[in-house]
Parts: structure tokens; C-alpha cells; sequence
């Protein structure tokens, strides 16, 4: 690791001043992303805010927002009595990735910043526009197995690869955002970039802005499904997954969200593909019908191009078994 | 260098620490606590597992400076004396290792999955304990050395 300096903030404005006042300085939640990506040499920072002592660890359910503090741990969250009641998609998501380990030092916050797991944005051996913009993309030739099929660019075909930030697409979260202008919300749709021609910028949170918290208001809590495929049959990345959640009335879909992971530079959601769904009876061929639609446009290249056939099945399958969970009279 | 107190095992200790060092390396090469072992040092393998504050996390992949004033439990602090704790008994019982390198890592990250109270049937035990690798498979002696202490 690079020699830096470090600060324990002690609130959140303390935090926010000082990661301004040095260049080069960055936020640290968990680590378990951050000091991986510093022994590596792909993240050098000249100063470390270290955010675990500045409060935000509450989490509460009012007046129909649940609230999550950005310094709850991933498995805080996960286990919390209210989100495994009333939001299991997003409990199950959570629970589907890492180590108990990790996800006892990785914060809620600190998901959301993620960087991806494509190998060449890891080895600085490799030229990678992400890494190093401008250098070019070794992927797009490259052993390219676990990258984008959605969303790609010439630039970068990276994929996102959280779990719990699929179910998060899925659950329309507001994200909370401070900085040194003041405080402001973000839709979650908003928050994730699609690469283009900057891939070096995950999401549209500012330099000087830090996450504070979440705000859910869709539960889903009967018909939801969280389905991830992987390598093996434990702490791996996604090949792909799905966050579906369902609501039903008189025998039709109502409400339907879907949202997919592994196959794009973000959580992937397809908004005009879900309206289809809804008025619709649950059935293997409607679900067909919207997985196809969901991958229109979906382009593979070489080693991931099994994703498109498995992205539908996987969609079929989640929607089916989140049908299941209700009862369709 | 930062002054950082680390309660280890029920003794408090003062280090200087660089901001870069990880907990890992201060516990093995500051404290000669070398019963934590260095695995991948990226957070892959669980070998570096201890307690912080009562639960088991990836000692490779936090700063020794992050820890200032927390409680931290090694595989050194487990036993009570020359009584072992009942996972360590059960670990031996089942010849739940070969080489042991993973050995340290495996125990406090069982002892953490206890205290959590989440699994409950064999295949909770390995969702659970996935995040510890042994390369020499002693996977089925580990999920019988968990149960024998959990159903106790």
C-alpha cells in the first residue's frame, strides 16, 4: 500500500470537511472494497476519512420510509427485525453475497461504492479505461466470462457487483447524499452510471459528497425472490441474478419490480418491459415474454455471451417462484 | 505513526502502528500473536478471521488504526488457561483439520457463527462457514465439530 494519512471523523460534518480539505482523500466505511483495491495499486488515496465513529448506524421504520443509517454493517441490515420482516428481498440479497465475515465489516453505505471485479480493472499489468481512462479495455478481447452484456460501451464492459444494490434497484431506494453544499436525495436509477465514455465514474455522487442513508418505501414482503447464479454454490460474484418483487389483485399482477445483476455496468432494470407484466396472470409464457423483452438489445462478447439464454431463464425462474409466494384467485 | 489501545484477549495493549499497517500484520508482527494466519491477505480465505467487539471479520482487510479502542479476541484468547474452549475441544475431537493452517481462522469464525445463532441445519453450518477455505477439505469434520458444540 501507498503510505496516506488518517482521520477518525467523529460526525458526519467533521468527515465531510475533512475529506475536502485534503487532495485526495477518500471516505473509509468497512474497507473490505477499499484497502483490497489499495494493496492491489488500483486505489491510492493520500488520506483516509475513516467514517466509523461518526453515528449513522440507526435503522427505523416510520410512517412507511425504512431508513437505513449508511454505517449499518450489511449484516446488521440483513438480520434487522424490521428488514427481515417486511423487506426480505432485500435481506435475502445481502445474505447472498460474501462472507459473514465481510458483510459484518462492509457497510450499507459503502455497497453502493462497490467497484466492479473485472480481472483487468484489478491487474494494472492490463490497460483498463476505468482504471486508468484512456488506456484502453482489455476485457472487450479479453477473457470477458463475468462481464457486461447490457449497457456495455466501447470503453468499458464492467458489471456492477453487489447484491444487495439489485435488490435496492428493485425497491425504487432514495439514496441520501452530504456534502459540503448541503444535503440532497438521489433516486436509486440515478445513482449508478452506465459506462460510455467515462467508465472511471461508477455513479453520480460528487467528489465531496458522502452517503448518509437509504429510504425504502416498496416491501414486497410476500411475493419476492432473490435468485443468483454462480461458479459455486457459495461466496462467489453473480454470473447474473434477479431481484423480483410482486403484488397481486384478483388474480393479476398488480406491481411488478425487476431487477437484474451481473449484466450491466448497474443493477439493471427495464421499466417499459415491467408495465407489460402488469394486469397480467402469472404464467411461464407472459414470464417468457418479459425475459425476452428484458434482453432486447443485449449484446455478448465471446466468453459472456451464454449470459443473454441464462439472464431469461434466471428471470423466468425468479419471477415464477416469487408467483408462487402468492395466492392467485 | 499513531498511538493506537487495542484490548487483545483481556489485556490492553499500546502500539504504533503506520496508518497502512492492517490489523493482521500488527497482531503478528507487533504483538507476536501469530496464531492469526496471513492466507491471501484479500479477504478470500478466512484464515486471518477474529473477533472484533464480538464479531468475526477479515483482519487482512482493516487498519490496525481503525481498532483504537476496540476489544478484539484472537485464537490465542479463546482457551482459559490449558482448559480449551469447546470449539477448540471439538475441532480435536473430530479431527476437524489436517495441515491447521486454516485451523485459527476456521474456530473464531465458528465461535462468531454461534454467538450469531443464525444456522441451524448442516447446510446453514456451510452457507455460514463460507467464508473460511481449507484447502486440505476438512469440511465434514468441521460442520460435526460445530454441530457437537451447538447442540450442547
Amino acid at each position: 500500500m501507498n503510505p496516506f494519512t488518517y482521520h477518525r471523523a467523529t460526525n458526519p460534518s467533521d468527515a465531510i470537511a475533512d475529506h475536502n480539505r485534503v487532495n485526495g482523500a477518500k471516505f473509509i466505511g468497512g474497507g473490505t472494497n477499499l484497502i483490497d483495491l489499495m494493496k492491489e495499486n488500483v486505489e491510492h488515496p493520500s488520506r483516509l476519512v475513516d467514517l466509523n465513529h461518526v453515528g449513522l448506524r440507526e435503522v427505523s421504520d416510520r410512517e412507511g420510509v425504512l431508513k437505513i443509517g449508511a454505517l449499518v454493517t450489511n449484516n446488521e441490515a440483513a438480520y434487522h427485525p424490521l428488514i427481515e420482516k417486511d423487506f426480505p428481498l432485500l435481506s435475502e440479497a445481502i445474505l447472498a453475497g460474501a462472507s459473514p465475515q465481510l458483510r459484518n465489516m462492509a457497510t450499507c453505505g459503502g455497497n453502493l461504492l462497490q467497484r466492479t471485479r473485472c480481472y483487468y480493472f484489478y491487474d494494472t499489468a492490463t490497460a483498463c479505461n476505468k482504471r486508468e481512462p484512456g488506456s484502453g479495455c482489455d476485457a472487450l478481447k479479453g477473457y470477458n466470462r463475468i462481464h457486461a452484456v447490457l449497457g456495455a460501451s466501447d470503453k468499458c464492459i464492467a458489471t456492477h457487483p453487489s447484491d444487495m444494490c439489485v435488490a435496492l434497484a428493485a425497491l425504487d431506494t432514495t439514496i441520501l447524499a452530504e456534502g459540503t453544499k448541503g444535503v440532497r436525495k438521489i433516486a436509486f436509477a440515478d445513482f449508478h452510471r452506465l459506462p460510455g465514455d467515462t467508465p472511471e465514474k461508477d455513479t453520480n455522487l460528487a467528489e465531496d459528497e458522502m452517503i448518509t442513508g437509504l429510504e425504502l418505501r416498496a416491501r414486497f414482503s410476500r411475493q419476492f425472490k432473490y435468485l443468483k447464479v454462480r461458479d459455486r454454490s457459495s461466496y462467489a460474484f453473480a454470473l447474473v441474478s434477479a431481484a423480483v418483487g410482486l403484488e397481486s389483485e384478483n388474480g393479476v399482477i398488480k406491481k411488478a419490480a425487476v431487477a437484474m445483476g451481473g449484466v450491466a455496468h448497474k443493477p439493471w432494470r427495464d421499466f417499459e418491459a415491467e408495465k407489460t407484466l402488469h394486469g397480467e396472470k402469472p404464467s411461464e409464457e407472459v414470464f417468457k415474454k418479459f425475459a425476452t423483452s428484458f434482453f432486447k438489445g443485449a449484446a455478448g462478447y465471446g466468453h459472456n455471451d451464454f449470459k443473454i439464454e441464462l439472464g431469461q431463464r434466471t428471470l423466468v425462474r425468479a419471477l415464477s417462484e416469487a408467483a408462487a409466494k402468492g395466492v392467485w384467485l | 505513526m499513531s498511538s493506537v489501545q487495542i484490548n487483545i484477549n483481556g489485556e490492553v495493549k499500546d502500539l504504533e502502528v503506520e496508518p497502512w499497517t492492517t490489523l493482521l500484520d500488527a497482531l503478528r508482527d507487533k504483538l507476536a500473536l501469530t496464531g492469526t494466519k496471513k492466507g491471501c491477505d484479500h479477504g478470500q480465505c478466512g484464515a486471518c478471521t477474529v473477533l472484533a467487539d464480538g464479531k468475526r471479520i477479515n483482519s487482512c482487510l482493516t487498519l490496525a488504526v481503525m481498532h483504537d479502542g476496540a476489544k478484539l479476541q484472537t485464537i490465542e484468547g479463546l482457551a482459559d488457561g490449558d482448559d480449551l474452549h469447546p470449539v477448540q475441544r471439538a475441532f480435536i475431537k473430530h479431527d476437524a483439520f489436517q495441515c491447521g493452517y486454516c485451523t485459527p481462522g476456521q474456530i473464531c469464525s465458528a465461535v462468531g457463527l454461534i454467538k450469531e445463532g443464525k444456522a441451524k441445519t448442516d447446510e446453514e453450518i456451510r452457507e455460514l462457514m463460507s467464508g473460511n477455505l481449507c484447502r486440505c477439505g476438512a469440511y465434514p469434520n468441521i460442520v460435526a465439530a460445530l454441530k457437537e458444540v451447538m447442540n450442547k
